[in-house]
């Protein structure tokens, strides 16, 4: 399958990726080169085949719903880019 | 035999004895980074200050007889995307460069509870998207068996650290062949477990369904002793599983008598280099010489697994990767008008061009209108895929192949065609695809001197197994003394 530029800069702007016109064609060009070989799922019959997300035979452990020991304002924000007083600031939202 | 020459086990067994202190254990180690990894780029940071207070605190726990096992006061490495409290994690990308964890992954939790002594982290294709360590943001890693050849990936920096034999042991992590493929590449044991035997807990994600941490080591019997470590369930992993947890080193020295061994059909891929085929095949006549059967099995959808594990994985990690926002950590762009763009600048600031790729892949697989006939239709597949192993478990005890198509190539050669690329994982990932335990081990070496692999799957949660006939292996053939530049 060919992806046209239009489709690319739709795909990246659904992933929050910011593209230049050089990564838009070379992108485009690669991917439409990896859906070639991609599209030879095509020949196989699925019919009622059951989709597999998950390997194990069991279901995920559901936690129990009580409070646990938590890392605290001071370690979560340590990373953060950008903070206001114990809370990450990002740039205004609403004008 | 200098300290560092020895196997982990060895080492092991030098502390028990009292021969080496892990302090001078530590330190041999620490020297032989300090000389040999500026031209091996293994190591992309490392932990000297509290590598020396956790080889003391062995020391003192031993001298006092309240030693803990087999890794305590052993050096160890972790691939750079297993979080470490208090030390830089970055996943091999610029957009985690300078994170630093406030937690510990629960591998790194369990290691140090073991006593062992974690040296650093080691260098990985960025979020361990690639099969040459090339895609690292940071450095190139080189194979000590060749420099200026690719180690394999993604585990790139693991499988150098120990081939180097700059550290004992080292964690990577396998999605679709990143601990196995390095592992064949640089003579060194990988192993990837069944999917749900290892915490994924404080693991950088990729694709979750199919992400598993394992350890790459020199020999067999050290493999067992790290997963020993890191197995069993985990209550901050919610897909961790309760199988029990049997002793894997226990049955090493069983042998392979009686053994059904499978030669999958399928696997006689287009590309398979002659001399790592003519390897795998004399593997499969030690194998029988040592009173196994070998006899060819099919797995009839092997053809279509990289395409089903190229629309998953990319997808699971297009959904991962999202949290990359610029907003809690990790890279944010400078002078933006607003959110959209924030979030946008600094994804594409952070980001390399193979990680950018997959998100591109997968959201384009997510998307809709293609969603059925790309996300759903792999998921099925994937279902045909478990099911062949199924149906030749009912025949065979494990699946015997090549673990790479090739043995190391140049640096460079691969990176302009990112497909060319993804068809090294073609004999690996059908394993992650399946949940299956898969380990490699030392096949031999090419007349250039490459190392060789030779993969055996097993059945779910039976890595005792494949852990049995990969020790046999070893016994008969010893692959693994041969030095790099020997």
């Amino acid at each position: 399958m060919k992806l046209t530029v239009d489709q690319v800069r739709h795909v990246a702007k659904l992933a929050r990726l910011a593209l230049s016109p050089e990564e838009e064609a070379r992108f485009g060009a690669q991917l439409s080169n990896i859906l070639d070989a991609v599209d030879t799922l095509a020949q196989v019959d699925t019919t009622g085949v059951p989709a597999t997300a998950y390997v194990l035979p069991m279901p995920p452990h559901a936690r129990e719903d009580r409070v646990t020991g938590h890392l605290g304002a001071e370690a979560a924000l340590a990373n953060a880019p950008q903070t206001v007083g114990t809370s990450f600031a990002i740039p205004k939202v609403i004008e | 035999m200098s300290l560092a020459e020895r196997t982990l086990m060895q080492v092991s067994q030098a502390l028990s004895r009292g021969e080496a202190s892990s302090v001078d254990v530590t330190r041999a180690c620490l020297e032989r980074i300090a000389k040999e990894d500026s031209g091996l780029g293994a190591f992309l940071s490392l932990d000297e200050a509290r590598a020396l207070e956790a080889a003391k605190a062995s020391d003192e726990r031993r001298a006092k007889k309240q030693a803990r096992g087999p890794l305590d006061g052993v050096p160890v490495a972790l691939k750079d995307n297993i979080l470490t409290l208090g030390h830089v994690t970055t996943a091999g990308s610029k957009i985690l460069d300078g994170f630093v964890p406030p937690f510990d992954a629960t591998v790194t939790a369990r290691l140090k509870d073991a006593g062992a002594v974690i040296l650093g982290k080691c260098n990985l294709d960025e979020f361990a998207m690639g099969s040459s360590t090339e895609n690292s943001a940071f450095r190139p890693t080189h194979n000590p068996y060749a420099r200026g050849y690719t180690p394999g990936g993604s585990s790139g920096g693991s499988a150098a650290a120990v081939a180097a034999r700059l550290v004992f042991g080292a964690l990577g992590s396998d999605t679709g062949g990143s601990i196995r493929q390095p592992a064949a590449l640089t003579n060194v044991v990988g192993l990837k477990p069944t999917w749900g035997r290892v915490s994924r807990y404080g693991v950088v994600a990729f694709a979750s369904s199919l992400d598993q941490v394992g350890p790459l080591a020199r020999t067999v019997e050290d493999a067992a002793a790290l997963l020993q470590a890191i197995s069993g369930r985990d209550p901050l992993d919610a897909t961790s599983s309760d199988e029990p947890v049997p002793d894997f080193s226990a049955g090493l020295l069983g042998g392979v008598k009686g053994l059904r061994i499978g030669l999958p059909t399928e696997y006689q891929v287009e590309g398979l280099d002659p001399e790592v085929d003519a390897a795998i095949r004399e593997a499969a006549r030690r194998f029988e010489a040592l009173g196994a059967t070998v006899t060819p099995v099919s797995l009839p959808h092997t053809k279509y697994a990289l395409a089903a594990y190229y629309v998953i994985a990319p997808s699971e990690a297009s959904s991962n990767l999202a949290r990359y926002d610029g907003v809690r950590f990790g890279h944010r762009a400078r002078q933006v008008k607003n959110l959209a763009e924030l979030y946008e600048k600094s994804r594409s600031e952070g980001f390399g061009p193979e990680v950018k790729r997959r998100i591109m892949l997968g959201t384009f697989a997510l998307s809709a209108g293609y969603h059925d006939a790309y996300y759903v239709k792999a998921q099925q597949v994937r279902t045909l895929i478990r099911r062949d192993f199924e149906q030749a478990f009912e025949k065979v005890d494990v699946v015997l192949s090549a673990t790479s198509p090739v043995p190391a190539w140049k640096l460079g050669e691969k990176v302009d065609d990112p497909l060319k690329m993804y068809l090294m994982d073609v004999l690996t990932l059908p394993c992650n695809l399946a949940g299956l335990p898969g380990v490699s081990a030392p096949a031999g070496f090419t007349k250039a001197g490459l190392p060789v692999g030779l993969q055996l799957l097993g059945r779910p949660f039976d890595e005792v197994t494949v852990l049995r006939a990969a020790a046999a292996f070893e016994r008969e053939t010893r692959h693994f003394e041969r030095r790099p530049g020997a």
